[in-house]
């Protein structure tokens, strides 16, 4: 469970509060039997009305304290258990927000959703039951005992029966947890196989028609869904001997008292208190069911908590230096120098040795296969990991040293994912600050060409947009991905890839556009389309993580082996000649 | 613990939500309860008789329970007239407790083959439930998943068919007991005593009036807080997906803002929900407390009166707790009940849903690969017609470039010529033969696919290009490797054709991939083809590799190839252009640059 422990314990007055009302509820609780045993030994059997009706108040007086307890309880475990969740959800959130790529890439976005999600509700609810549960059975289990031996009047008999009952059961639960553990492992094995299965199946639908390979798949699904099957089969067999053995247990527990109290020949008193004394022998025997019901639910729950306690405890590789600069507009020029780069945890440096200078007004293009390093090389400007060796600079000033909030806010940056949020248009695009002026969303609009089919839709500006941006194409997304950027005004503007979803008349008019708008701007373009970026005023060649040319279209053309293979994969040789 | 590798897409519509804490008090309700019933009934005929039997013991395993407080009831007066009387009759009483002993293993043993039989029944119907959704996966029109996510389908076929076989296992049983328990303790409390049973039932209003007060109340606040949950958990998936934008532009202030506000919303109704349906247990609780109590007092007072034996006080005192459980649980169970209608509903919506029809039974046989289009017309709803009227005729060994922007419908072509879509109006023909006269499996046998989405599986190189013909040899497969240039970098992998793909299908480079499937291709041996060409560029080497295995693949096939490649498309013998769904020019690359319409346009852009 780790850190989450600590949200947990630093509420002790709540935790303090709630042990004492189950202390209360607990006392209450066991005096029942007792006084239903002195209902029958005191009025019954001396038949004295009086003493009934007595006892019988008393009984309801403590009837309505258990109740009175255990809402108070309910009330302090819900405002314990939400408060908690709502802590550690406060708490990871932020964290995550903060974190940069390369504590993404570790933990990736999936277990860190399930994270933030499924593993608080795990803790929540093991938390509650835990105070509910776990604190209340031994209370019961050591009142009832102490209840019991009192009852049993010398008959040590009576006491050892109890722990031969409950020794039984706990042995009973665990056989047979040893004999399906195992399985269970299997079986969560086999679920992920067939919710494999079935997703290829999914999403290779088109394949499997071309192929007519339905009856092989569906053989294929069998085995798993047959082998799922007979697992999950034998795990609930075991376990539906469960519940006779509790019921074998408790009756036979019950039935040992009443032979062991005839065989010792009571007298009155001693029967009316055998009939309490077996009302808490059950109770003791729940009591240590319970807890073993809290030692089944633990090591899921510490799985969660201590996936938890790994994000709550990442450290952040990239933040403000402590000193860091606050930049106003830069003037725009980047330059690397001698930078080496890897991932965190990678062996290889994915960039070796690169140095260049990109100025503001001009266009430096970066191409190479998929794995080249593109992508990581850009990544460096706005720190979305920072350069192993070397130093990567703004204006002069090494980017380390400039406040984050700063430097992002110099560099204007359009990822190859896409991501637009769920809200308007309008939302998306001034995304950076709300307060910026429409005509400034308009003109980045006009710049980034998507006018006309924010114009076509009935909402224009104002038109929704779902989760992930799914209601609008690839080639509008990709667009407004490139306004909101645009309406940041940044002295340097970088597109990782930004145009790959555009037609060529579109992509086109977009860089025509972009070269008037941004024409004091440095901007930085990564494609994959030599016909993208061969006007640039500089293109480097990346190979395996170096610079192999740089230079102009037709410089690379003549003395740039790998640019003149990507080239002439993608263009004729009449082309290639212009 | 293994962790989910992907995210499913969130079923639409109101759903089951993460369940919080607490249990639902409160579950989803199915458009038609009976129906779906019936429906789930009608599957599980070929079960009947073993629910039956186990019913049967489930019921004669109460019917014997319900016997024992009685017995030991009695062993207690015995020791009470044997402690008033000063000698214990031990005899009586042990030759007593030897028949609870008796009855309790017979009890223990039928509840025991009870859970083994359901058990049983329960994996089966998992198992065919399971089986025929994957079957039907395959059986049903692509227009379907139009509408229907693959998240749905995965969650019907894990989420659907746990919630029926969980029932089937547990609560079925679960309900029949809690009637026969019912009835039967009913039945031994009148016999023991009808005013203290009186007490009993006087009090199943007043429980079930408090069960539905509590129901009540916390359901609006359950709902509250399974919206909040939904915001809470929606703005962390979008967040957490969109992490590189967020920090980019500055923007984590703002989420953290947002989620600040939706986490506290969820924590105030949380709270409310929690403890509100937590207020079912102590009340409850009371109430069979507050029974209890007056069972002890009015017990006393009737055993003075000589009406009833002490010993009945215990044995109905054991009698009322079981008649209070099943009244605890009511809610519970028609919570249950009403989740697996619904859970059935949806499966058997999926599984009723028309199949692809077939519109001929044609084999086709020695086809030269000669296609044509009359007068096509398709929409993917017809009430929206993309391919107005498109003829073209494409000779046995040509090649057909298809091009256009993005979004344009190139793959329309292919889901048409494949038969997953049926055209509106026209003909598609092979060798003069109407497509739609032959059975899809049929047609499907002529044709190829290399698609950019390379489709691997988990399982050996081996296995994979065998896909294309399943009965292929080694040999055959290795030959078709070589054809389509893969042998080589096969052979340099660990264990090489043994080579086994991981699930992600990602421990081999995207280039590789293809060549895999071009295998594929080569070993199928199709006469028409389709392929498209990858957008992104792999590294070069392998990039020529494909090229090259590409062209192999083409010689003497028909083929149509979704082109990115100029230089795939001026080679082409024919180019068909489209844009925004339909066929707008066709011809050769020359004969469309002379037109000078929107493929000129599209040409020249590319060099402004």
């Amino acid at each position: 469970m780790g850190k989450t422990l600590k949200y947990y314990f630093k509420r002790w007055p709540v935790i303090l509060a709630i042990f004492a009302l189950l202390l209360g509820q607990a006392l209450c609780d066991l005096a029942l039997p007792d006084y239903m045993s002195q209902i029958v030994a005191e009025g019954v059997l001396t038949q004295n009305i009086n003493r009934i009706w007595y006892y019988g108040g008393i009984m309801l007086a403590y009837a309505s304290g258990v109740t009175a307890c255990s809402v108070a309880v309910g009330y302090l475990a819900a405002w314990l258990g939400s408060g908690i969740a709502r802590d550690i959800r406060r708490d990871v959130f932020a964290k995550v927000t903060d974190f940069s790529g390369a504590e993404f890439d570790k933990l990736s976005v999936s277990t860190l959703i399930t994270r933030s999600t499924n593993d608080v509700t795990q803790v929540q609810m093991f938390f509650i039951m835990f105070t509910r549960l776990a604190l209340y059975s031994p209370i019961m289990a050591v009142g009832g005992i102490l209840k019991a031996i009192d009852k049993s009047q010398g008959m040590n008999n009576l006491v050892w029966i109890i722990m031969i009952g409950v020794g039984t059961l706990l042995l009973s639960i665990i056989v047979l947890l040893l004999i399906v553990q195992p399985k269970f492992i299997k079986l969560q094995k086999l679920t992920d196989k067939v919710n494999l299965l079935a997703r290829e199946g999914l999403n290779g639908m088109m394949v499997i028609r071309a192929f007519n390979t339905q009856e092989h798949e569906e053989k294929r699904f069998d085995g798993a869904n047959g082998e799922l099957t007979a697992t999950s089969l034998f795990v609930n067999r075991v376990m539906s001997a469960l519940f006779p053995i509790i019921n074998f247990v408790m009756y036979g527990v019950m039935i040992s008292v009443v032979w062991i109290t005839a065989a010792n020949s009571a007298d009155v008193n001693g029967v009316a208190n055998m009939m309490a004394f077996i009302q808490y022998a059950m109770q003791i025997i729940m009591s240590f069911m319970m807890i073993t019901m809290v030692f089944i639910l633990l090591p899921r729950a510490a799985v969660s908590g201590k996936r938890l306690g790994e994000v709550l405890s990442t450290e952040i590789s990239i933040k403000d230096a402590p000193n860091a600069r606050d930049f106003g507009r830069a003037k725009g020029v980047i330059e690397f120098k001698n930078v080496n780069f890897k991932y965190s945890g990678g062996d290889d440096y994915v960039l070796k040795n690169i140095s260049f200078t990109a100025n503001p007004g001009e266009t430096t293009a970066f191409i190479g296969s998929t794995g080249s390093g593109k992508t990581s090389l850009i990544s460096l400007i706005p720190r979305l990991y920072d350069a192993t060796e070397g130093e990567v600079t703004l204006d002069g000033v090494n980017v380390k040293d400039i406040s984050l909030e700063s430097l992002r806010r110099n560099v204007a940056f359009v990822p190859q994912k896409n991501v637009l949020f769920s809200g308007t248009i309008e939302s998306n695009i001034k995304y950076s600050d709300e307060s910026l002026p429409d005509e400034d969303m308009y003109h980045a609009a006009e710049v980034a060409q998507s006018t006309d089919f924010i114009e076509s839709k009935e909402e224009k500006f104002y038109s929704e947009i779902a989760q992930g941006g799914t209601n609008v194409s690839g080639g509008q997304k990709q667009r407004l991905a490139i306004a909101r950027a645009l309406i940041k005004k940044s002295p340097v503007c970088v597109f990782d890839d930004s145009f790959s979803a555009l037609d060529f008349k579109t992509d086109a008019a977009l860089r025509s556009a972009l070269k008037d708008d941004a024409k004091d701007s440095a901007l930085l373009i990564v494609a994959q389309r030599v016909g993208t970026i061969m006007n640039a005023d500089k293109i480097i060649v990346l190979d395996d993580g170096e610079i192999v040319g740089m230079g102009k279209h037709k410089e690379l053309l003549e003395n740039c082996p790998v640019y003149r293979d990507i080239a002439k994969s993608q263009l004729s040789e009449e082309e290639l000649s212009l | 613990m293994s962790e989910e590798k992907k995210i499913n897409v969130p079923p639409k519509g109101p759903r089951r939500g993460p369940g919080g804490p607490h249990g639902p008090v409160v579950g989803e309700k199915p458009k038609n309860f009976k129906l779906a019933i019936k429906k789930l009934v009608k599957y599980l005929k070929v079960s009947l008789v073993p629910i039956i039997v186990a019913l049967c013991f489930a019921v004669a395993g109460v019917a014997i329970t319900l016997n024992v407080p009685n017995i030991i009831g009695d062993a207690m007066n015995e020791l009470f007239a044997g402690a008033l009387a000063g000698s214990v009759n031990m005899d009586k009483i042990v030759s007593l407790l030897i028949k609870v002993i008796i009855l309790i293993v017979i009890s223990a043993f039928l509840s025991y083959v009870q859970g083994f039989i359901l058990a049983g029944v329960a994996q089966k119907i998992s198992y065919r439930l399971r089986r025929d959704i994957y079957a039907k996966i395959n059986k049903l029109p692509l227009k379907f998943y139009d509408s229907t996510s693959n998240g749905e389908v995965l969650s019907y076929l894990t989420n659907d068919v746990d919630m029926v076989s969980t029932t089937l296992n547990q609560s079925l049983s679960q309900l029949v007991t809690s009637i026969v328990t019912l009835v039967g303790v009913l039945v031994m409390m009148i016999r023991i005593s009808w005013a203290m049973t009186g007490i009993a039932v006087l009090m199943v209003p007043v429980s079930l009036g408090l069960i539905m007060l509590v129901v009540k109340h916390s359901q609006k606040h359950f709902m509250r807080q399974q919206r909040y949950l939904g915001e809470v958990n929606g703005h962390i998936e979008e967040m957490y997906a969109g992490h590189n934008v967020v920090s980019l532009y500055n923007g984590q202030k703002k989420s953290k803002e947002t989620f600040f506000g939706l986490n506290d919303k969820l924590y105030r109704s949380a709270k409310r929900s929690q403890f509100l349906s937590g207020l079912m247990m102590p009340v409850m609780q009371l109430i069979g407390n507050v029974g209890y109590v007056f069972v002890c007092v009015l017990g006393g007072l009737f055993t003075i009166k000589g009406s009833i034996s002490p010993g009945s006080i215990q044995a109905f005192v054991s009698y009322l707790r079981q008649f209070n459980q099943p009244i605890q649980q009511s809610a519970n169970i028609v919570n249950t009940l009403q989740s697996t209608a619904a859970a059935a509903e949806r499966v058997f919506g999926f599984l009723e849903a028309p199949d692809e029809i077939e519109t001929g039974d044609n084999k086709a046989q020695n086809v030269e690969g000669n296609v044509e289009f009359k007068n096509v017309k398709f929409g993917y709803n017809p009430d929206n017609i993309i391919i107005n009227d498109f003829s073209s005729t494409v000779s046995a060994g040509s090649r057909v470039a298809i091009v256009g922007p993005t979004g344009a419908g190139k793959t329309t072509m292919v889901k048409l010529l494949m038969r997953f879509y049926d055209i509106n109006g026209g003909q598609i023909t092979l060798d003069g033969i109407d497509t739609a006269s032959f059975s899809r499996a049929g047609l499907r046998e002529e044709f190829g696919m290399v698609l950019q989405d390379t489709w691997l599986f988990n399982g050996t190189i081996m296995e994979n290009i065998r896909y294309g013909k399943l009965g292929a040899s080694d040999e055959e497969v290795v030959a078709a490797a070589k054809v389509a240039c893969a042998d080589r970098f096969i052979r340099t992998l660990p264990g090489g054709y043994n080579f086994v793909l991981n699930e992600e299908a990602d421990n081999i480079s995207q280039g590789q991939k293809q060549l895999l499937t071009i295998a594929r291709a080569v070993l199928n041996d199709p006469k028409v083809l389709i392929l498209d060409e990858a957008t992104s560029s792999v590294d070069t080497r392998t990039e020529i590799l494909i090229q090259k295995a590409m062209d192999r693949l083409m010689q003497g096939r028909t083929s149509f190839i979704i082109a990115h490649r100029l230089s795939t498309i001026k080679d082409a013998d024919k180019i068909l252009v489209m844009r925004d769904g339909d066929i707008v020019e066709q011809g050769n690359h020359a004969e469309l640059m002379e037109q000078g319409g929107f493929y000129a346009g599209l040409y020249n852009s590319q060099f402004q």
